[in-house]
């Protein structure tokens, strides 16, 4: 049942795609059954090795990075008030500036190679993951609080056992909202200046107007994101399996 | 030994002050079960925070042994009112009871003895890997009791830890803290709004009065050290201490109204 609830929509809407363009005339939108066909010859082990590899590996560390610096930030400054009523307005004016913007400007001073691409990721992550922790942080029960300081629960044992459990849900709600930016500007960050990548393999085939296999570039990039959100979400219930725990036991 | 002495607490903030309590003196002897009973609003949870060290008063001093309270001294153990929120929700009841021991630093072998005895005491033995969530309210109330009796602390501070429970939890409860107290020898100190409540646990009654807050009397409760829900309760003795806590408190909401 769950199964079919999970495959349904997919299985219809890649119907619908199949017979709308079957015997499509239209370069641009070839049939689907045509792309299908040239996907095997375009993703070989080799490509999946040289293109796909790099541009995982560079989200990854784009990834990593920007939980780390927004969460090891996130709890300095949400635990400080005075720190934090300064700070956020900034925080906010930061985020609100759109990644890809950044771009050009960090190639300025960062060039074109990995280290630019994984700055680019970092510099758009970084904001819902720090953004969340702060308000994560500050919002940590009272009584819990006062418990951990009353059993002498203080420095790292204070950080592990109190502070990081209970912002956890509001970090990994802002790592998720993280995560798709991560892959968006992984792609952009490939369109600018690249020679490896799947954004960069997409925009050659467009500029050589291998129309099918764009397409399955663009495939290859969906179910790359349908993967990394499973992933994610296994790390979640990990993580999480407490709160949502909770949450079904408040709702009774 | 505790000792307050002089204590006073005035909230300031918003540019509003709050007194909550204006002059509180007195000790409490090691090994003693006092319980403090005032009304509603009438600061006993502040003064119960004062001298966990959790909040710095305006005025006077607490002294724990002849150490001044300066933040949560070591060997004390509180049982907040919000007990649901009191218990870290991302670890299971056992982990819960085993944190404090662990950061004073037991080895892993007493740990596990600590946190099996203590759950055993408050009758959930069976509960170790259960989270606080999975509990009813009263079970959850026992593990944060197990938590601080686990601890060995020498002065436990409950502030109205069955205020929220039904009324049957609500006696056994009282039985287990009068029997905990007995057999281990840890001071207690009990706050509660609950007149019938203060005067079957106590050894001793603390009445405070309406904020702004100082001791109407401290009665010494003559009831026989055994004590039971059905009888002692039913006792001619018990019913005059309940009345007289009871007159007392009602006189005292009366003067406060007459000087204001
Ligand atoms: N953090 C606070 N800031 C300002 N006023 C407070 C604060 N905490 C308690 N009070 C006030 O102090 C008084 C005593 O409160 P409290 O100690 O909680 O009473 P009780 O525990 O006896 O019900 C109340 O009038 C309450 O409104
Ligand atoms: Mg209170």
């Amino acid at each position: 049942m769950r199964v079919l609830k999970w495959t349904a929509l997919p299985v219809v809407l890649i119907a619908i795609w199949w017979f709308a363009t079957a015997g499509s005339e239209e370069f641009y939108v070839p049939p689907l059954q045509t792309i299908i066909e040239s996907a095997p010859d375009v993703w070989t082990l080799d490509r999946l090795r040289a293109d796909v590899l790099p541009s995982l590996l560079r989200l990854l560390a784009g990834f990593t990075l920007a939980l780390i610096i927004g969460i090891a930030l996130g709890v300095l400054i949400g635990g400080r008030p005075r720190v934090r009523a300064t700070v956020e307005p900034v925080l906010e004016f930061l985020r609100a500036i759109p990644p890809p913007v950044l771009v050009p400007v960090i190639m300025l001073f960062a060039g074109i190679g990995d280290g630019m691409k994984v700055l680019v990721i970092v510099s758009g992550c970084v904001w819902p993951i720090l953004l969340n922790a702060v308000e994560g942080v500050r919002a940590v029960d009272g009584v819990l609080t006062e418990t951990a300081r009353s059993y002498g629960l203080t420095g790292p044992a204070r950080l592990w056992r109190l502070t990081l459990p209970a912002a956890g849900p509001q970090i990994v709600a802002g790592a998720r909202q993280a995560l798709s930016v991560a892959i968006i500007l992984m792609v952009i960050s490939e369109m600018f200046a690249a020679s490896s990548g799947i954004g960069f393999t997409i925009v050659e085939f467009q500029r050589s107007f291998a129309i099918p296999e764009m397409w399955t570039g663009i495939i290859v990039l969906g179910l790359l994101g349908v993967l990394l959100s499973g992933l994610f979400r296994l790390a979640e219930t990990a993580i999480l399996g407490w709160y949502h725990g909770l949450r079904r036991a408040q709702k009774g | 030994m505790l000792n307050v002495e002089g204590l006073r607490k005035t909230y300031t903030g918003d540019g509003r002050a709050v007194e909550a309590i204006r002059d509180l003196t007195f000790t409490v002897p090691d090994g003693d079960l006092t319980c403090l009973v005032g009304p509603s609003g009438c600061g006993k949870t502040t003064l119960l925070k004062c001298i966990a060290g959790l909040l710095t008063p305006s005025g006077g001093t607490v002294t724990l042994d002849g150490t001044p309270v300066t933040g949560p001294p070591p060997g004390m153990a509180v049982v907040f009112q919000e007990y649901g929120r009191s218990l870290f929700p991302w670890m299971r009841v056992a982990a819960n009871v085993e944190l404090p021991l662990r950061q004073k630093r037991l080895p892993r072998e007493r740990r596990r003895e600590l946190v099996h005895e203590s759950l055993a005491a408050v009758g959930l033995a069976d509960a170790h890997a259960a989270y606080p969530w999975q509990l009813s309210g009263g079970m959850q109330q026992r593990v944060a009791i197990a938590r601080a009796i686990a601890y060995e602390p020498r002065v436990l501070l409950m502030d109205e830890p069955f205020a929220a429970v039904d009324a049957q939890t609500r006696a056994d409860l009282e039985d287990l803290i009068r029997g905990l107290w007995q057999r281990l020898g840890v001071t207690v100190l009990f706050v509660t709004h609950d007149i019938d409540e203060a005067v079957y646990l106590g050894r001793r009654v603390l009445i405070l009065s309406s904020s702004p807050t100082v001791i109407l009397e401290d009665l010494p409760i003559d009831l026989p050290a055994e004590r039971d829900q059905l009888h002692t309760r039913a006792t001619p003795r018990f019913t005059e201490l309940r009345t007289h806590v009871y007159q007392q408190i009602q006189a005292a909401k009366n003067t406060v109204h007459a000087d204001r």
